[in-house]
């Protein structure tokens, strides 16, 4: 196989410049309605004599590879622990308001108010911030909620930047659940819903946690020290009052979707520049 | 659909007199053979008949029709198809056929005697007709069209966001403003008079999406702070509002006539109950009035309806400035009293500037009153009255 398919796909190799080199003839298959199983590849419509062992592999590459590194879009120097703090994303609520399953992320206490272990909040951004764009390379659905009025626009403005989608009103009972009657028939739901607020208006724990734990559908969300961190796939301890805290997280995700759909966007155009100068006795350059 | 049989146990027994068969649905009804009596003279037959009473079990409630969007496409073909026909039938050009002319083209070729406006034939556009619907709202991919698809309500939210992002702008643009110290004071407030905002209904068919009174009430408290920071986004605002006629304009001012000798009258007519009542008001005079030719201080012996007659005068402030020679017939004294009230009322709008008829209206002069007599009910003594409940 030719490296320059490998060099894109090698960890880091964003925003390098790439080469181009000829590789046989690949046509890469439409993007199928997929449900949300993230692992498995739609398989190719045409199969093509000469490129035939070779078609489906290039195809799973694209989707196997960027697994096998531990940070294949480098969220990591997206921010730093110093970042973090300048945003004030370590306070947390007062000792009163403590919840029980928070208190392994809690660094302390001054003053009765507590303060987050940015250390422990830099690890789980991470880890949150890579899922994410992995789903975004994916091209999984992502749903940002928040129920916090003073940040609707902004996380609005940020679902809508990315290409992803929003939800920071009045939660529906059955829009995850019973999906099929509120948002019509054969509708695809989230495969990722990432919660910048987790508490709703009466501070209580959003329902859409616990609906999309009952459906499978993976969840991050910065939980702050009142929040209940548990049916979270990817919690992310932090403030989550602050505005400049807000537009970090805001901006954090923003960019790692961003990264992430661009990369897939370089991989795509490489084999349909690949295919394209494929050679012409297998089949005509694919429309 | 379930059918059960109700069978009358009992003979049903009539008095029939000797008729032809009547030819009935035979499912509905089982004729048994009469059978007739030995003795002569009327004859009593006795029926035993089988009534079939459909009812129906289980029967889903209706959901609202979808329409596909080739459906629509079709229904549009067949209309422009059928109104060149229409066109040629009537003899009229095919290419200048207004929805006017295939109006009056149907009422033309199917009369109709309903009173129900809405139930007579009408061939309008399919758009008009055909509720309008959502298309689908995603693509091939499954993935949404539209950022806020997963709320439920998109174009409502939609149009939440957009309007707030208004204000937050405005408010920004202000700041900077007086951060510079450009800042004026001068307050370019819309215009709000004669127009309204849009009610619930039209707002849920501009967005094709059903709202909730809150949500209604939400939007228009949006509306009116956008319109308090400023007037920055007047068009968009205004798109949100409908205008409102002027009641006073509608009010039909008769005009001023001349008479032989040169004096300017006018005339209108008034009814109150069953009293219909014609009255000539002359620009200037002293303050007559004949009614029936009858000078209305022997025609009207009650103060209350001599009173009636004075108020449009007395509330214009001009008691003594007109003469009046009215005409009157049917009613009582008090509905001819209010008869003419009005009709003075009517006629004076034509000598009084546009105010004083807006006035007139609030008051209630130049209204007609639409009481009249409540007919009585079987059952009851009057209108109203029951007749007296008696415990035992």
């Amino acid at each position: 196989m030719a490296p320059a398919l490998p060099r894109l796909l090698s960890a880091g190799a964003w925003p390098r410049p790439l080469g181009l080199h000829v590789l046989r003839a690949a046509t890469p298959g439409p993007a199928g309605p997929r449900g949300r199983t993230l692992g498995s590849a739609a398989p190719a419509a045409q199969s093509e004599p000469a490129g035939g062992g070779g078609l489906a592999d290039p195809r799973d590459r694209v989707l196997s590879e960027p697994l096998r590194h531990p940070d294949f879009f480098s969220v990591r120097e997206l921010f730093s622990v110093r970042s973090l703090f300048d945003a004030r994303v370590h306070l947390g609520h007062k000792a009163g308001c403590r919840h029980r399953f928070m208190e392994p992320y809690i660094f302390g206490s001054r003053l009765g108010q507590d303060i987050i272990d940015l250390e422990q909040t830099a690890a789980h951004l991470q880890l949150a911030l890579n899922f994410t764009a992995h789903v975004a390379f994916r091209g999984g659905i992502i749903l940002f909620v928040s129920r916090h009025r003073q940040f609707c626009h902004l996380v609005e403005n940020t679902a809508r930047d990315c290409g992803e989608y929003a939800h920071t009103r009045y939660f529906k009972g059955g829009l995850l659940t019973n999906a099929p009657l509120l948002l019509g028939p054969g509708a695809r739901l989230p495969d990722l819903v990432v919660f910048l607020h987790t508490l709703n208006n009466v501070f209580e724990p959003h329902v859409a946690v616990r609906d999309a734990a009952k459906m499978n559908i993976p969840t991050v969300g910065v939980v702050d020290t009142n929040c209940n961190p548990c049916l979270l796939t990817y919690p992310v301890p932090g403030n989550d009052d602050s505005p400049p805290a807000v537009e970090l997280f805001c901006r954090l995700f923003r960019t790692a979707v961003r990264r992430a759909k661009d990369k897939r966007r370089q991989v795509e155009a490489l084999y349909r520049l690949q295919g394209r100068e494929g050679p012409s006795a297998v089949t005509g350059p694919p429309s | 659909m379930a059918a059960s049989c109700v069978s009358c146990g009992a003979a049903v027994s009539r008095r029939l007199l000797l008729r032809p068969p009547l030819s009935l649905a035979p499912r509905q009804v089982l004729w048994k053979a009469a059978e007739l009596q030995s003795v002569p003279g009327p004859q009593i037959l006795r029926l035993k008949h089988v009534t079939v009473v459909t009812t129906k079990k289980n029967v889903k409630a209706p959901r609202r029709e979808t329409y596909t969007v080739d459906f629509i496409k079709k229904q549009i073909e067949e209309f422009n198809i059928g109104k060149r026909h229409l066109a040629n039938m009537m003899g009229e050009d095919p290419e200048t056929f207004t929805q006017e002319d295939i109006d009056r083209a149907i009422a033309y070729l199917f009369p109709s005697g309903l009173f129900e406006k809405r139930a007579r034939p009408i061939m309008k556009h399919p758009e008009q007709i055909f509720p309008k619907q959502k298309a689908i709202q995603w693509g091939e991919d499954g993935r949404p069209f539209h950022y806020l698809f997963y709320t439920g309500k998109q174009s409502y939210y939609s149009l939440m966001h957009d309007a707030y992002g208004k204000i937050l702008d405005i408010e920004k643009h202000k700041n900077q403003l007086q951060a510079k110290g450009l800042f004026s004071e001068k307050n370019k407030t819309i215009d709000l008079i004669g127009s309204r905002w849009l009610i619930k209904e039209e707002l849920e068919e501009m967005l094709v999406e059903k709202l909730s009174d809150q949500d209604y009430r939400q939007f228009v408290q949006l509306m009116e702070r956008l319109l308090q920071s400023g007037a920055a986004e007047e068009e968009f605002v205004q798109s949100f509002r409908r205008s409102v006629t002027v009641q006073s304009k509608q009010q039909p001012i008769e005009p001023v006539q001349r008479d032989a000798q040169g004096m300017a009258f006018s005339t209108s007519e008034g009814k109150r109950k069953s009293a219909k009542a014609e009255a000539v008001v002359y620009e200037h005079g002293s303050g007559r009035i004949k009614v029936n030719g009858i000078d209305y201080l022997l025609y009207f012996p009650v103060l209350q309806d001599r009173e009636q007659l004075m108020f449009p005068f007395h509330f214009l402030d001009r008691l003594g400035k007109h003469d009046v020679t009215c005409t009157v017939s049917g009613g009582g004294r008090s509905a001819q009293a209010g008869a003419i009230r009005l009709a003075v009322a009517r006629a004076l709008c034509s000598f009084v500037t546009e105010e004083e008829v807006e006035w007139m209206r609030q008051a209630g002069l130049l209204t007609s009153d639409p009481r009249v007599r409540e007919r009585k009910k079987p059952g009851q003594e009057g209108a109203r009255r029951k007749f007296t409940w008696k415990k035992r």
